[in-house]
């Protein structure tokens, strides 16, 4: 075992990761722990853009940014830090310029928007154009220059890092204090305590836990399981996000730039259906109402392709240098992938598992909150492993990058302040303990079950219970299958025993933190009976905002016997401007 | 949001598949390069037979073996589309991403040979030291480099001077070009195609004002003047970036730029 002593940790090297390194490594002993190399991180899969009102190319301004930003996540939206958000936008956008990002450009030499679903002029009144991108890969230039930007401030990273657990210490009446991590350092197989004054968690989301998603393999929820795991609650994990354009079958992204750039949702019969769902901005419109809208397609029987289960993104109408100059990747996506020619075909697609809006609670400062209110000194949050709440129950395209940017930013300012007026907290008894203990059990395991079986069967219910669409039968479905996963992942062994490189164990590991978070997410859903956001149900299709307009709080709760339980609690909605309206698009 | 679903089975909608494709499952033989440093003296070749359908990517074969045949397989892999830049590897002896390469696309009569690519360290199985990799990138100073005064809005930019070195802003770092590279096979001190493309991607940069101290960097013993143009890392590129084009642009700005 090693030990490191750190004034400010950093978990995650993503955008939020690394945003908030070229802040707090300029003012205190910063070390970032990936698990990956950074530029592996999903920042980079994002597309089409961040938004941002600068008006470069019509008229807008933030606040009816962040006017979309609350209705978009049907008003569960947290509205002071959508605001800030909102504001900070702006100069998120030209930070990064400065620091190199290459968008693309209008012919006057400015950055160039695009319009993006949910983004709109005026409260609504039509499509804007304040998506700041470059071609379809604005997620890739983001990650790729702020990792050029931590090369040039020789940011400290250990690649290859897995962090397993968060060291907390607590004081007699139960208060906690962040102490540091315990880290697994895949090449060799040893264990790293680090001692840190502060410790911001950035490790994205948790999209593995359905099959189909356009989420990359890594994205396991290993941060939000930490905290979980150490007590601290999660907030609104029942909100999930589905992507109406994967390609169909797979799950791959097609961003939303493609309808931005003026393609079309059809259903087999060749009809818009979006002219129905959405009559004002139609293909334009938030995610979640696209993506219930095409399942709804597929149910009512205008469904596309041999088994009617998918329906069509359009782009053949638009002039073929367009998409190349815009849509470059995404293009190859389904030719590589479908083989079908976007530019003269039509491009199957489904909604595809994609963002958590739910995550960590944190305050605007990025700070973690061990319940509605108190702080827990020292431990931060930021990107999609946090709840701020700036995306509600639904997040608005784009607002993504601009989260990561805004809050990664912050979260390195606080974190390294807090570090620079605050002294180290002795770390506990053996801190690596638990961490030992977990990997001795899975090594040692003479279990029967295998780490690829249970994924995939939990990822199968989750798909066919807990996606876009939910009922309490569904739900109770889902939910006894993943208490049945969780009793058999006991008895799971792996086949690697070694030490160098030991991915077999690390799966192992990130299933069982996928295996959390899928009941957290199940129970959250049974629990709100009514529909909102990224949360529909079949059996309550209406907001209730008199019942329901409140964060769900959920926290792990430990028997005598050591048996775990969720208590679930609310949280107030910050309301400052906005009430609530009907959402219609 | 106000309609109604009838009579279908709730929840059912995700996950759907696109039908179009052939799912027949054929059976291949994936022959992968094994090495384990704890318990092998060399590496060896092993055969593993996986069902698969055609339109598959080789990484999900991979991944089914590890699942269901053999867990200890070892190779990197995350976003499983060609944006990450983890797992790239010499599949039939070409550099490719095991997730953009499609089984259909192979002899898959044949065993299709999987093994790490060239010229970086060996860890184990596809698994490679990637340091000496990014330490030629950071020593090219990948980052934009400008003297005065920040502007308070955005630098401007022509969308020409933009599409100027739009092709090497694509790089993903996963050294398939490098490792394609008899030079840098036989010369690990070679700074690398991948190095080069990054250099370039600043270099012809109508914001940045460090191409002069680049151009030194690369104009050094291990520099630009290795490159013996074999296209192998143009070739390589699963970006579809002009890698060979790239250094030849560099190299010409050696010569023209100064003396």
């Amino acid at each position: 075992m090693q030990t490191h002593k750190y004034d400010t940790v950093i978990v995650g090297a993503g955008g939020a990761g690394m945003r908030a390194a070229l802040e707090s490594s300029k003012r205190s002993r910063t070390a970032v722990l990936t698990k990956l190399y950074p530029t592996r991180s999903h920042t980079g899969a994002a597309q089409g853009g961040m938004c941002a009102a600068l008006a470069n190319v019509e008229e807008d301004n933030w606040e009816w940014h962040t006017f979309d930003t609350v209705k978009g996540g049907d008003y569960l939206t947290d509205q002071d830090a959508a605001e800030i958000m909102c504001k900070e936008a702006i100069d998120a956008v030209l930070d990064l310029e400065k620091m190199g990002l290459p968008f693309s450009r209008t012919p006057e030499g400015r950055i160039d928007q695009r319009r993006f679903g949910g983004h709109t002029r005026d409260h609504g009144k039509a499509a804007v154009r304040r998506s700041c991108y470059a071609a379809d890969r604005t997620g890739h230039m983001i990650l790729q220059t702020l990792f050029q930007n931590c090369v040039k401030q020789n940011v400290e990273f250990y690649n290859e890092f897995y962090v397993l657990d968060l060291l907390l210490a607590e004081d007699e009446a139960g208060n906690k204090t962040t102490s540091g991590v315990v880290a697994y350092e895949l090449a060799t197989g040893e264990i790293h305590v680090f001692q840190a004054k502060s410790v911001i968690f950035a490790t994205g989301g948790f999209g593995k836990v359905f099959k189909t998603t356009s989420n990359a393999h890594t994205l396991t929820g290993d941060g939000m399981g930490i905290a979980w795991r150490r007590g601290l609650p999660l907030e609104d994990m029942e909100f999930y996000q589905f992507h109406p354009t994967g390609l169909a079958g797979l799950g791959i992204l097609l961003t939303e730039g493609a309808r931005g750039e003026g393609g079309i949702l059809r259903n087999a019969d060749g009809e818009r259906f979006m002219e129905r769902y959405a009559p004002t901005i139609k293909d334009l419109a938030p995610r979640d109402i696209v993506a219930r809208s095409m399942v709804l397609e597929v149910l009512e029987g205008r469904g596309a392709g041999p088994n009617k289960d998918y329906v069509y993104l359009d782009l053949t109408h638009l002039p073929a240098e367009q998409i190349e100059e815009k849509l470059p990747d995404i293009t190859e996506f389904a030719r590589t992938y479908l083989g079908v020619e976007p530019t003269t075909e039509l491009v199957p697609v489904y909604p595809t598992a994609h963002y958590a809006m739910g995550g960590i609670p944190t305050n605007v400062e990025a700070e973690v909150l061990s319940d509605n209110t108190t702080v827990v000194p020292g431990l931060y949050a930021a990107g999609e492993v946090a709840c701020v709440s700036v995306h509600g129950s639904n997040r608005l395209g784009t607002n993504s990058l601009l989260d990561i940017n805004v809050f990664g930013r912050r979260a390195g300012i606080a974190a390294a302040e807090y570090a620079t007026s605050h002294d180290f907290v002795e770390l506990p008894e053996a801190p690596e303990a638990t961490v030992v203990e977990m990997i001795e059990r899975l090594r040692d395991s003479a279990g029967t079950e295998r780490v690829g079986a249970i994924r995939a069967e939990m990822q199968e219910t989750m798909d066919a219970n807990a996606g876009v669409y939910r009922t309490e039968e569904t739900l109770k479905q889902a939910l006894s299958d993943i208490k049945g996963l969780q009793k058999r992942y006991l008895d799971v062994s792996i086949q690697d025993k070694g030490k160098r490189y030991n991915t077999d164990l690390l799966e192992a590991i990130e299933l069982g933190f996928l295996l959390d978070l899928a009941e957290v997410l199940v129970v959250g859903a049974q629990n709100r009976k009514e529909s909102r956001g990224g949360h529909a149900r079949e059996d309550f299709q209406a907001r209730d905002d008199e019942n329901y307009m409140k964060h769900t709080m959920a926290y792990r709760e430990v028997d005598a016997k050591g048996e775990h339980s969720i208590r679930l609690g609310y949280k107030p909605v910050v309301v400052t401007r906005y009430q609530p309206m009907e959402r219609k698009y | 949001m106000t309609a109604v679903v009838e009579e279908t089975a709730p929840g059912k909608g995700h996950g759907a598949t696109a039908a179009e494709r052939d799912h027949t499952l054929i059976t291949i033989t994936l022959r992968i390069r094994r090495f384990n440093p704890e318990t092998d003296a060399e590496p060896y070749w092993q055969d593993f037979k996986v069902e698969a359908d055609p339109t598959e990517r080789i990484l999900t074969a991979m991944m089914k073996i590890k699942a269901e045949q053999d867990g200890s397989l070892t190779f990197r892999r995350s976003c499983a589309h060609g944006i990450c830049g983890s797992d790239a590897m010499r599949i039939n002896g070409r550099n490719r991403l095991a997730c953009k390469t499609l089984v259909k696309d192979l002899d898959m009569a044949k065993p299709i040979t999987v093994e790490a690519i060239k010229g970086l360290k060996l860890e184990k199985d596809l698994v490679v030291d990637m340091d000496p990799f990014m330490q030629a990138y950071k020593d090219v100073m990948p980052f934009l480099i400008t003297s005065g005064n920040e502007p308070t809005r955005e630098r401007l930019q022509s969308p020409e001077d933009r599409e100027r070195f739009d092709d090497t802003t694509k790089c993903i770092l996963c050294a398939a070009c490098t490792t394609s590279c008899p030079v840098f096979w036989s010369d690990g001190q070679y700074f690398g195609p991948a190095a080069i493309v990054n250099a370039h991607r600043f270099i012809f940069d109508s914001r940045d004002e460090g191409a002069e101290e680049r151009l030194e960097i690369l104009n050094e013993k291990e520099g630009v003047w290795r490159c013996r143009t074999t296209f192998n890392c143009t070739e390589a590129c699963p970006r579809g970036i002009e890698v060979t084009k790239a250094i030849q642009e560099v190299k010409r700005a050696l010569i023209f730029r100064r003396v």
